[in-house]
């Protein structure tokens, strides 16, 4: 069900979805968070100026997507839409989608190739890095009508944005001075992203995409939160994959505090041992559970990292996946206060061997909106955001480790969450 | 749309009868899922079975990624206890709707065969609401008229999921 055919509840209440002027964070506000950050409109509209239109880099594209000159896909920066293109020179533009002219979306497909790129509505023609080319009766007919004198096709292009790219990931940002992304991304970040993306030409295997009825948020949050995986992720405990004893780290970069990495070493054995103590807390657990086939359960050691598992999050709108062998990013696209959409795209490196890149596609029943994983993540989000937005009570706890904001040296933490709070109400003004 | 699955010209009476066991097929497996009864859905396949759930766009530019991606019936016996004993989910009942049944090719011990789907899903106090709206293509092992699926790629148009894919197609 999409969030939009809601039956009890469509609308937000008013107690929820305040004036921003009479939003207060809470008193000790590094151990709740209001539960307007999720429900408010206001605060929507805020955070999408301050934030995904601000200093951000914000994920667009893999260079993979776009291989070739005159290669482009439709992309978001926020919820903005906006084209990644590469042009004849093989670098890579990105502006919004929306003609000049009238301010029709006009690229349509998903993804393609075209030589120019032409609004439908009246023929208006763009280059490939979304300079004005042509305009049809420019100069009118029959010396009637048609543009005035001064009109430059140089002042009406598509608004452009700032891009980079790191190893094929290509960044976009509405803010035109922006650091570079090795400074945005930070060096404790840096370290695990470029074990992921380290020059190796990649494989896209392929795309799903889905609306989750939830704050945009929350999906940083949950991958800030290292307490839930063994208690939410029952297939993790039940098969023994993942248990609180596990070797782990969850990162928060210590230069904003906005970027994360959640880190877990399999043990070498295929299913953990869980000591009598630690099964006691773990509800789901259950002894003596095995797979009919352990293949898709197989870490094969691919990369230089102590690592098994690393889930990074880049603020404000990419998830890097490395679980085990299935490699993906995500990209968030906020969708109002109670929405948002993800936008996956899976992908192995181009000299992958047949079998590996089955032996990815088996893994990946891992995550995605259909993963052992990835559902329940998306089902407690939306129990989440329905708790908030209709509740009377106004605020949620965030005190596991509470003494700690930012990296944690241990998985019952909410260090990370909290990090992440302290940037954004600097830059939101709360 | 899927390379192995073109239409083969086939003498009418053997396409009615590969027809009707197709329909018998559907009718079955549906009712099993509908029915709750997903531990079972495994048997409706061949031990080295091929099962697929991917998107419209996946399907046409040829990328191989499946939403749910399975090598052979034991895969998909995992994911069956998985969804039954471990998943947390929102309760919810779905609703399968096979049509347009169209037989592909048929021989003795095979039919091909390719069908459109509707899912329905309904939660607890929710709308019921199109889930999946998309294409079986499948390759059935045939002895007599009893059919198990060898290969079952199901390509959904509804490329933007609504949350998530807790059952089977």
């Amino acid at each position: 069900m999409y969030s939009s055919e809601t039956v009890i509840g469509l609308g937000t209440p008013s107690v929820k979805n305040k004036p921003i002027e009479q939003l207060v964070w809470p008193e000790d506000g590094l151990h709740a968070i209001p539960d307007w950050v999720y429900t408010s409109d206001d605060v929507y509209a805020r955070e999408v100026e301050r934030i995904f239109q601000g200093r951000t880099w914000n994920f667009v594209a893999l260079e993979a997507e776009v291989p070739n000159s005159g290669d482009y896909k439709r992309s978001y920066v926020g919820p903005t839409p906006v084209v990644v293109s590469r042009a004849e020179d093989g670098s890579i533009h990105v502006f919004e989608n929306r003609c000049a002219h009238r301010g029709a979306e006009l690229c349509r497909h998903t993804r393609g190739n075209n030589a120019e790129f032409v609004c439908p509505y009246h023929q208006w023609s763009y280059d490939l890095k979304g300079n004005l080319q042509g305009i049809p009766f420019k100069r009118g007919v029959n010396k009637l009508g048609g543009m005035p004198r001064d009109f430059r096709n140089e002042d009406h292009g598509l608004k452009k944005l700032a891009v980079t790219t790191r190893n094929g990931v290509v960044f976009a940002s509405f803010t035109h001075d922006m650091e570079p992304i090795e400074d945005y991304l930070t060096p404790e970040i840096l370290k695990d992203f470029d074990t992921v993306f380290n020059g190796k030409k990649l494989r896209i295997l392929g795309f799903y995409k889905n609306e989750l009825p939830c704050n945009w948020k929350m999906y940083h949050e949950n991958l800030k939160d290292p307490y839930h995986a063994t208690l939410l992720h029952s297939f993790l405990v039940v098969f023994g994959l993942l248990v609180a004893g596990n070797r782990s780290a969850m990162v928060a970069d210590s230069k904003y505090g906005i970027h994360g990495t959640m880190a877990s070493a399999k043990s070498d054995s295929l299913y953990a041992t869980v000591d009598t103590d630690k099964k006691k807390e773990m509800r789901s657990f259950h002894e003596g559970m095995v797979l009919k086939d352990e293949r898709f359960l197989e870490y094969v050691k691919e990369f230089d990292s102590e690592w098994s598992v690393t889930m990074q999050t880049i603020w404000p709108n990419l998830i890097v996946q490395r679980e085990m062998n299935t490699l993906g990013v995500r990209h968030i696209v906020p969708n109002g206060p109670n929405s948002m959409v993800m936008l996956w795209t899976m992908f192995g490196y181009e000299d992958d061997t047949e079998e590996t890149t089955r032996h990815r596609l088996r893994q990946g029943n891992l995550m995605g909106p259909a993963g052992f994983l990835g559902l329940e993540d998306n089902e407690a989000m939306k129990f989440v955001q329905e708790g908030v937005r209709r509740s009377v009570t106004d605020r949620s706890v965030l005190k596991l480790d509470s003494e700690k904001t930012g990296t944690a040296d241990n998985l019952i933490s909410e260090a990370a969450i909290r990090a992440m709070y302290k940037h954004y109400r600097d830059v939101m003004g709360f | 749309m899927l390379p192995g699955f073109e239409k083969k010209p086939i003498a009418h009476d053997k396409a009615l009868a590969a027809r009707a066991a197709v329909e018998d097929f559907h009718a079955e497996y549906c009712a099993v899922l509908d029915g709750g009864d997903v531990e079972r859905w495994p048997d409706f396949f061949t031990e080295n079975c091929l099962y697929r759930v991917t998107e419209y766009e996946n399907a046409a530019l040829g990328f191989p990624v499946g939403l749910v991606y399975a090598e052979g019936r034991d895969m998909l016996r995992d994911r069956a206890v998985a969804i039954s004993r471990t998943q947390m989910f929102a309760p919810r009942q779905m609703l399968h709707f096979v049509t347009n049944v169209r037989i592909l090719d048929v021989t003795d011990e095979e039919i091909i065969a390719q069908s459109n789907y509707m899912l329905m899903q309904t939660l607890v106090e929710g709308a019921t609401c199109l889930h999946q709206a998309g294409r079986l293509f499948d390759r059935f092992a045939r002895k007599g008229n009893e059919l198990l699926l060898k290969e079952r790629q199901a390509i959904y148009d509804t490329a933007m999921i609504a949350n998530d894919l807790a059952y089977p197609v």
